[in-house]
């Protein structure tokens, strides 16, 4: 059984109905893009994932071990306070509060496990630093690590990289890439961009206001949704975020602004 | 000016001075507490509507010859869930629904104690009166005092992950409409006894000041709430010492000491920019 299997969903944001039969599925190493227009409905889909939000239709079930609040949620960046004073140890710690008894204070335990994601993001140093006085990268990796403190599964990023510069979005690329493959934990992530998703995950979400499309990157390529919204610039041309990424490095053209 | 041995009579302190120091101190504590996620929770006019509704609830608990506390708790809490409702699904908006509400209980207290001619009878309590608290009124305050500091303690992770992101919080699990209902009784029962130390008008700044001053110097969640507690029990102090020298108004002399104390914060937290730049 899959992680998340969705069957039929149907989303509405107010009181319009964005969506009518999504089906999808997350596998255990599933690396999935979630792309499409804006006022498609890709929030809502987050926020039902999440529980945030009931389903107005349609089935979700979590299945293979994976239970809903197991899920580690990297939210967008506008959804912080960003006058808040927290040091970066205290946001990273209270991603651990999940699934944890009745007990008042973080354990030994769970402090370990929050030092462990800050030294594996290589933000340790900057752990007693207030958080909103950091760059926009390493405000990024602070969430990243309150995530993982909070899963050992399942991301969920939506639109991790909105107002990051190139540089510093393809190091979290990186980073993702390290976490999926190193700690078999799997990604879903919701995205502008398109031509970096169709690069870096293993399987797409198209949601449209008219089409949708579910499955493997190359498919996606291949379908007539995907050919129109990758356009005929795929093939030659590498996406500015993915520089230093160990791809070929395109020759012609200015790195398109993402 | 006093002359201070002239009113430190060993009597007068003993009956008078220590349980309303003892009061004060345990009230200022869980003020401070609670501002820091009122004020970091954009809610800090709350603590002003709560404090308006355990105002008219007295008046009306006055008129009626019922035990002014014990009616004025429940409601207050009541009135905290009802806030609280109101400004999460009302198309109104908070800070609307508050004012609505707030000065609509307010009314009701003074038409009934306009009413039954108790308007001198109650105006202390809209002002405060510390010293004329019974002994009592003082065991009370400071038992209650003491569940609200320790629910904060016990719930303080929490109430960071509510207070920090809400919807994180709820993604993991978190109940947070239950820790923000804790919230809203922590903060009504604190309204309540600050009333009959602050006085109504003045209890909603006892719980903004020392968090807002904390702010300006803290970049920590700790720091912030340690120092606010600080800052409080020792306006507080201050502000009772220099109403027995002067002879002022306690509530009002201990705001004027946070006043001081906030523009200092100020002007360090303006310096250190300063010379950061």
């Amino acid at each position: 059984m899959a992680y998340i299997t969705c069957e039929n969903l149907v989303l509405r944001y107010e009181s319009l109905t964005v969506q009518k039969n999504l089906s999808f599925r997350v596998e255990k190493d599933d690396y999935l893009c979630i792309v499409g227009e804006n006022g498609s409905g890709k929030s809502t889909l987050v926020k039902c994932l999440l529980g945030l939000k009931a389903l107005d239709g349609g089935k979700m079930q979590f299945g293979d071990g994976l239970k809903r609040n197991e899920i580690g949620y990297l939210p967008q960046q506008s959804m912080i306070q960003r006058a808040f004073p927290a040091s970066v140890e205290e946001v990273v710690l209270s991603g651990c509060l999940n699934g944890r008894a009745i007990h008042p204070f973080y354990t030994k335990a769970e402090k370990a496990r929050a030092a462990e994601q800050m030294e594996c993001l290589n933000i340790t140093s900057l752990a007693k630093r207030c958080y909103r006085e950091l760059s926009g990268g390493q405000q990024q990796r602070v969430l990243l690590a309150r995530a993982l403190c909070a899963t050992k599964k399942l991301l969920l990023l939506d639109e991790p990289l909105t107002g990051l510069d190139p540089l510093v979005a393809s190091e979290l690329y990186s980073i993702l890439q390290h976490i999926h493959d190193a700690h078999g934990i799997a990604v879903i992530m919701v995205t502008h961009d398109v031509e970096c998703a169709v690069r870096h995950a293993k399987n797409i979400l198209h949601i449209g206001r008219n089409e949708s499309f579910f499955g493997s990157c190359a498919d996606y390529e291949k379908s007539a949704v995907g050919r129109r919204f990758l356009g005929d610039s795929i093939q030659p041309e590498e996406c500015s975020q993915c520089h230093d990424h160990g791809h070929a490095h395109p020759q012609k053209g200015a790195p398109e602004n993402a | 000016m006093h002359n201070l041995s002239d009113i430190l009579t060993p009597e007068y302190v003993s009956v008078i001075l220590l349980p309303a120091l003892i009061a004060g101190v345990a009230v200022s504590l869980c003020a401070s507490l609670l501002g820091v996620s009122l004020v970091l929770k954009r809610c800090s006019m709350i603590g002003d509507g709560l404090s308006h509704v355990g105002y008219g609830t007295l008046c009306v608990a006055a008129a009626l010859g019922w035990a002014p506390m014990k009616v004025t708790i429940p409601i207050v809490i009541l009135a905290a869930y009802i806030l609280l409702r109101l400004s999460e699904n009302s198309r109104l908006g908070g800070d609307t629904a508050i004012a609505l509400f707030s000065t609509s209980a307010l009314a009701i207290g003074i038409f009934a104690s306009s009413k039954a001619n108790l308007m001198t009878d109650v105006s202390h309590y809209m002002f405060g009166s510390i010293l004329a608290m019974s002994r009592g009124d003082v065991i009370f305050c400071v038992i209650l005092s003491i569940c609200v500091i320790l629910v904060y303690l016990l719930f303080y992770d929490k109430i960071f992950a509510v207070t920090f992101d809400e919807n994180f919080a709820r993604a993991t699990g978190l109940n947070v409409r239950f820790y923000n209902l804790l919230i809203a009784v922590l903060t009504a029962v604190t309204v309540v006894l600050g009333m009959m130390m602050m006085g109504a008008l003045l209890i909603s700044s006892l719980m903004i000041f020392p968090a807002v001053t904390a702010m300006r110097l803290c970049r920590q969640f700790r720091h912030v709430v340690l120092t606010a507690v600080i800052i409080s029990v020792s306006c507080f102090l201050l502000g009772l010492f220099l109403s027995l020298v002067v002879d002022t108004a306690i509530g009002a002399s201990v705001i004027i000491m946070n006043l001081i104390v906030f523009a200092a914060a100020s002007l360090i937290a303006f310096l250190r920019g300063r010379r950061a730049e």
